[in-house]
């Protein structure tokens, strides 16, 4: 590189003004890091020991010991959230990598239209997740619901009641959550047209049918993108949060969204209750800030593997 | 020969256009049963009977929609406008400048990205209860002067890609740093800027997680993603008004998306990762 200009720091010799111009760009963001991230998770380790309560916040909190941290053996309802959140992660995770893949890969086919239908599968992806999520409440209202209307005429006895039905809930959230595969989709799109178009060309010559192309030319191709798209779907779908809430309550027809709404969380039968809606309950429902440091502390250590593994896995970023 | 490629162009189209009635049937089924009468959303019709567009006036008259609309507005407009300003230069800083603890700095802001907000929550609340702002919208807004870490990250991947030449060519006409940030890189990057600020726009209208922790036992500041589950009469939910508000939340998303397809499907596709 050009040496002409001194471009900022590093080089001995440098004047300290110039030395310090960068920082005058990150000063703020360096404060927030310390001031979001690194203060409330030193506090949070702190607050996990005492008895801190919502509706005492004033008074100072008092050391209780490894009491909150051993309530996550005893917390029975925990156990349920931790199963839900596992569940959503083996199967929302994969549903809408490979929903976005094929339709990505689909796409690639059309030639017309293709830009028009490429805007029609993306946006409900951009459609605010309460909206979404209380417009497949209405789609598959048991009794009335156009879905299950439907699933009446094409002659089926008893379709299931979707979100008003334990063993039906999260399925019904693995639908909201393919409807919203468009971000996925165009990322997979991008990722596609970037495997060199002379690799399909020769694994053709060379006699590869359509499924040996994909096999070992396209999805080679695309794994880091896949791989990218993996470890941040599991970190996204471990916040999984708005649409389990909104889910149960709009289903259980006790809507509100003011204090009384850990009441609904997890509706019905807790097949909904995941590990956030846990923390928010524990945290503000029931007012046992500690024990919700506790959850914090846990859900952070457990999204921090899977950010670790990102970085080992994509250096590019630094 | 041409047989089959009339085949497949029309299995395609017939393929695609299914799939677009799945994509949009959601929507669709919305804007009817917003028009429906109260009595016809308990049935099992599609077909709105006759139409009310007065449910989109009786939506701001059962509920202070418009107020909702007003704080979500603001919530969004501020929290975007302060994130540019603390994220740009950041960014700046992140992709073009080199000193000390810059890998490190990636690294939590990284970290900070894929933070679950619920980690923090607790000691953010009590931060910002001791401070007296709980209750209103201003502990999501204010941090952004800080920058916010998705859009640095989004940012600094939209710079990288400015060669240096350019900005090595303002610095021998001895422009200073921030000088070139001004004049040579933010015009280069308006694309990216622009695709940035729509993401924190929409994160901030979509939003509900937030607006429950900070103003759920204050109504006058919530946001519409939370008044939005508040229509119900006293036996069932107003299904037709809260698709009415429903799809009012959406439109402002649509409008803007539309304004700049090109620009955020570019930013959608810096979200993901280069081979």
């Amino acid at each position: 590189m050009s040496t002409l200009v001194t471009r900022g720091a590093g080089r001995p010799g440098t004047p300290w003004r110039k030395r310090l111009t960068p920082y005058t760009f990150v000063l703020p963001t360096l404060v927030g890091l310390g001031l979001f991230l690194i203060y409330p998770l030193l506090s949070a380790v702190y607050f996990s020991f005492t008895n801190i309560r919502l509706e005492t916040l004033t008074d100072p909190p008092s050391f209780v010991g490894w009491n909150n941290w051993r309530f996550l053996l005893e917390d029975i309802r925990l156990g349920k959230a931790i199963e839900n959140t596992v569940w959503l992660v083996l199967v929302m995770v994969p549903a809408r990598m490979l929903g976005a893949l094929l339709t990505a890969l689909f796409l690639n086919q059309v030639k017309r239209g293709r830009g028009v239908y490429r805007t029609i599968f993306y946006l409900p992806a951009l459609a605010p997740p309460v909206a979404a999520t209380i417009a497949f409440v209405l789609l598959l209202k048991p009794g009335t619901g156009p879905v299950n209307t439907l699933l009446a005429k094409l002659g089926m006895s008893s379709p299931p009641l979707w979100f008003n039905d334990p063993d039906w809930a999260k399925p019904s959230l693995v639908f909201l959550a393919l409807w919203g595969i468009g971000d996925l989709m165009i990322i997979f799109i991008a990722a596609l047209l970037d495997v060199p178009a002379e690799l399909h060309e020769a694994a053709a010559l060379d006699g590869a049918n359509a499924w040996q192309r994909f096999r070992y030319v396209t999805l080679p191709g695309i794994s880091p993108v896949l791989q990218f798209a993996a470890i941040t779907g599991v970190i996204a779908t471990l916040q999984y949060f708005t649409q389990a809430a909104v889910a149960a309550s709009v289903a259980s027809g006790s809507v509100t969204a003011g204090g009384g709404i850990t009441n609904v969380f997890g509706y019905p039968n807790d097949s909904t209750f995941t590990y956030p809606l846990r923390l928010y309950t524990v945290g503000f429902g029931t007012g046992a800030l500690g024990y919700a440091s506790v959850l914090s502390l846990v859900l952070f250590a457990v999204s921090l593997s899977a950010t670790l593994l990102l970085l080992r896995r994509f250096r590019t970023f630094l | 020969m041409t047989r089959r490629v009339v085949l497949l162009f029309i299995a395609r189209h017939a393929v695609a256009i299914a799939l677009s009635f799945m994509f949009l049937a959601p929507v669709v089924f919305l804007l009817l049963t917003s028009f429906m009468s109260s009595d016809q959303t308990l049935t099992s019709q599609i077909w709105p009977q006759d139409w009310h567009p007065a449910n989109y006036v009786e939506a701001f008259n059962k509920a202070p929609l418009g107020r909702y609309l007003m704080n979500t507005l603001l919530y969004a407009g501020l929290a975007t406008a302060f994130m540019l300003l603390a994220s740009v230069p950041a960014a700046y800083g992140l992709a073009k400048l080199r000193w000390r603890g810059r890998n490190t700095t990636m690294v939590l802001i990284i970290c900070m990205m894929m933070l679950p907000p619920q980690v923090t929550t607790v000691p953010l609340y009590l931060f910002w209860a001791s401070n007296g702002l709980t209750g209103s919208l201003w502990p999501l807004i204010l941090p952004m002067l800080a920058g916010d870490a998705f859009s640095i990250f989004l940012l600094r991947q939209f710079l990288v890609t400015i060669p240096d030449e350019y900005l090595d060519a303002a610095r021998v006409d001895g422009a200073g740093e921030w000088r070139t940030l001004w004049r040579v890189v933010i015009p280069m990057a308006r694309p990216g800027i622009a695709a940035t600020a729509m993401f924190q726009f929409f994160y901030a209208w979509n939003d509900y997680y937030g607006p429950l922790l900070y103003t759920s036992e204050n109504k006058d500041n919530w946001t519409v993603s939370l008044g939005l589950a508040g229509f119900r009469s006293i036996h069932h939910v107003e299904w037709q008004l809260v698709s009415a508000a429903a799809l009012l939340t959406m439109v402002p998303i649509v409008v803007l998306f539309f304004f700049a397809q090109k620009a955020f499907v570019e930013g959608v596709t810096l979200t993901g990762v280069k081979g």
